[in-house]
């Protein structure tokens, strides 16, 4: 199979994979579901890496710095802010907090 | 070798994802999926023949700088805005990694298949872009809320996208680097014209389905270089966006294409913004004070005016009191309640409030006729009852929590001015509904002093 049938073949496998992880998300967590699967979507960052790696020109080096940049903050903040969300997200009762 | 390292770190965002079903494991799955995207960038660095060290680093200190001033820095009520802007540097890093593939490689070289998914990512990254950052700004106020509609955009619409696909034959069969600048300054200014027209309370739409272009653009990316952890990790977050963007569609009753381009909410499409001279019952902090306080049950339903006035905490407190007068408290959340999906859910757990007091649409509606008060707090549309009993209205058959149908119903709001869909709600004149003017925490706060003096 060439590249490109096997990189589709992957492509569709993940999305139904998606759909079937996803779609049991209680709306509750909509929210923090969505800013986690952007953080996700951060992971063109090693696409970033190695396009700035690999830059020759100093226009391709330029683009791969704001490239490298943005997927960092779309990855570091997207988790963190995920992370912040969720540990918010509390029962009634935390245990052996409530004597009674 | 590599590549299986590549694929745990998929796996990795795959249980992290499935983690993020339950409230107990979510933060945890949270944390797998960031490991797995450290390890990925990890490897990427040792594996990969890297020359600019300089670049790079710079580029993730920068990064990871900002990131973490703004995911501390942010407030909750804020956090459609930060997504979106999240989303819009996800967009931008996947349609520059498309960028240096055309500016370092030599595209005449290069074949069909990867100009093709080179023009696919400059694109969908770069309407992701700009799309993203107009939300933002609607969101944030920069831009106006209201839909900003102009004679003729759907014929200009219909032209850019002529010409774009114009452009994009033209640049495939010619090989020239030209053709991909200005395909992705078309596509800069598709982002704009699409979200401009769109109004604010369509966002946990638009903001669903900009997340959905943020992983197809990973993906895209993925195919460019060669990558599966692009593709898969690209694959599950444009699946994650899709189902998100579906669900609050239909929370709606309405297709993808009106919220779209219907410029819903512009008063052009909607019925008649006609303000209603029927009567009101105008109440005062006592009177919601008792009727809240005599109640065995209580319902709050938050829309984004508790997100406007800041009033999460002061929701909680007076729920917190009345709890301890023996008054049974739930929430009862609409899915397109506030600005993202979520929205309100996040509000209140900021706050405090138990998750498991929180009722979505399916769980709250049937327990509201045997509940005694509901207390509606900046919620409108999504309590309409037009959209039940009025086959007229442009909110008709959209899914409502039926408030009117319990005993009491207590409406804060500031004024008598239509919802964002511009219609009256019948509900504000009803026998059984009390109108409390005011600011959502000012008049919570009133109500909690009034209540402690029952």
């Amino acid at each position: 199979m060439n590249e490109l049938v096997v990189g589709i073949t992957v492509f569709v496998l993940a999305s139904f994979v998606g759909f079937e992880v996803i779609s049991k998300v209680p709306p509750t967590l909509h929210t923090p579901l969505m800013s986690g699967a952007n953080a996700i979507s951060g992971i063109t960052i090693i696409g970033a890496i190695t396009a700035a790696g690999l830059g020759e020109s100093t226009l391709g080096q330029v683009l791969g710095l704001v490239a490298v940049t943005a997927a960092t903050i779309n990855v570091v903040g997207g988790f963190l802010v995920t992370d912040r969300m969720l540990g918010m997200f509390r029962q009634r009762r935390e245990r052996g907090r409530d004597p009674s | 070798m590599t590549e299986i390292l590549y694929l745990l770190c998929a796996a990795a965002f795959i249980i992290g994802l499935k983690q993020m079903n339950g409230p107990r494991t979510a933060r945890q799955g949270n944390l797998l999926a960031g490991v797995g995207m450290l390890a990925a960038t990890v490897i990427t660095l040792v594996a990969e023949d890297i020359v600019n060290w300089g670049t790079i680093a710079g580029g993730l200190a920068l990064g990871t700088a900002l990131g973490v001033w703004a995911a501390l820095r942010v407030r909750m009520t804020a956090m459609p805005q930060m997504v979106a802007a999240f989303n819009g540097f996800g967009g931008i890093a996947s349609a520059l990694v498309a960028a240096v593939a055309v500016v370092d490689g030599d595209v005449a070289e290069l074949p069909l298949e990867t100009t093709v998914t080179i023009i696919l990512s400059i694109v969908i990254g770069a309407v992701t872009f700009t799309g993203s950052f107009v939300a933002f700004g609607k969101l944030q106020g920069i831009v106006t809320g209201r839909p900003l509609l102009f004679r003729g955009q759907q014929v200009v619409n219909g032209l850019i996208t002529v010409v774009a696909i114009s452009v994009a034959i033209w640049t495939l069969t010619e090989a020239n680097p030209v053709g991909y600048w200005i395909l992705g300054g078309i596509a800069l200014l598709i982002g704009v014209l699409a979200v401009v027209p769109i109004g604010g309370a369509d966002m946990p739409v638009v903001i669903s389905l900009l997340n959905s272009f943020s992983g197809l653009a990973a993906a895209t990316a993925g195919f460019v270089i060669g990558n599966d952890a692009l593709i898969i990790g690209g694959a599950l977050v444009g699946a994650a966006g899709l189902i998100l963007t579906i669900q609050m569609t239909e929370a709606m009753n309405r297709s993808l294409a009106n919220v779209l381009f219907a410029g819903f909410g512009s008063g052009e499409g909607g019925g008649p913004a006609v303000m209603s001279d029927r009567p009101v019952k105008r109440a005062t902090a006592d009177d919601v004070a008792i009727a809240l306080g005599y109640a065995d049950s209580v319902m709050i339903v938050p829309g984004y005016g508790l997100a406007v006035a800041q009033a999460q905490h002061a929701t909680r407190e007076l729920a917190t009191e009345l709890e301890e007068r023996g008054v049974s408290v739930h929430y009862a959340i609409h899915p397109v309640a506030g600005r993202m999906p979520g929205h309100m859910n996040v509000l209140l757990a900021e706050a405090d409030v138990p998750y498991e007091q929180l009722l979505d649409l399916e769980q709250a509606d049937p327990q509201l006729p045997q509940t005694d008060a509901v207390l509606v707090l900046g919620a409108n549309d999504v309590v309409n009852p037009s959209a039940r009993d009025d086959p007229e209205s442009p909110i008709y058959g959209m899914p409502i929590l039926n408030v009117d149908r319990a005993h009491t119903v207590v409406v804060v709001k500031r004024s008598l001015a239509p919802g964002f869909a511009g219609i009256d709600n019948p509900l504000f004149y009803a026998e059984n509904t009390l109108m409390f003017f005011g600011d959502a925490k000012d008049a919570l706060e009133q109500t909690l002093i009034a209540l402690r003096e029952l």
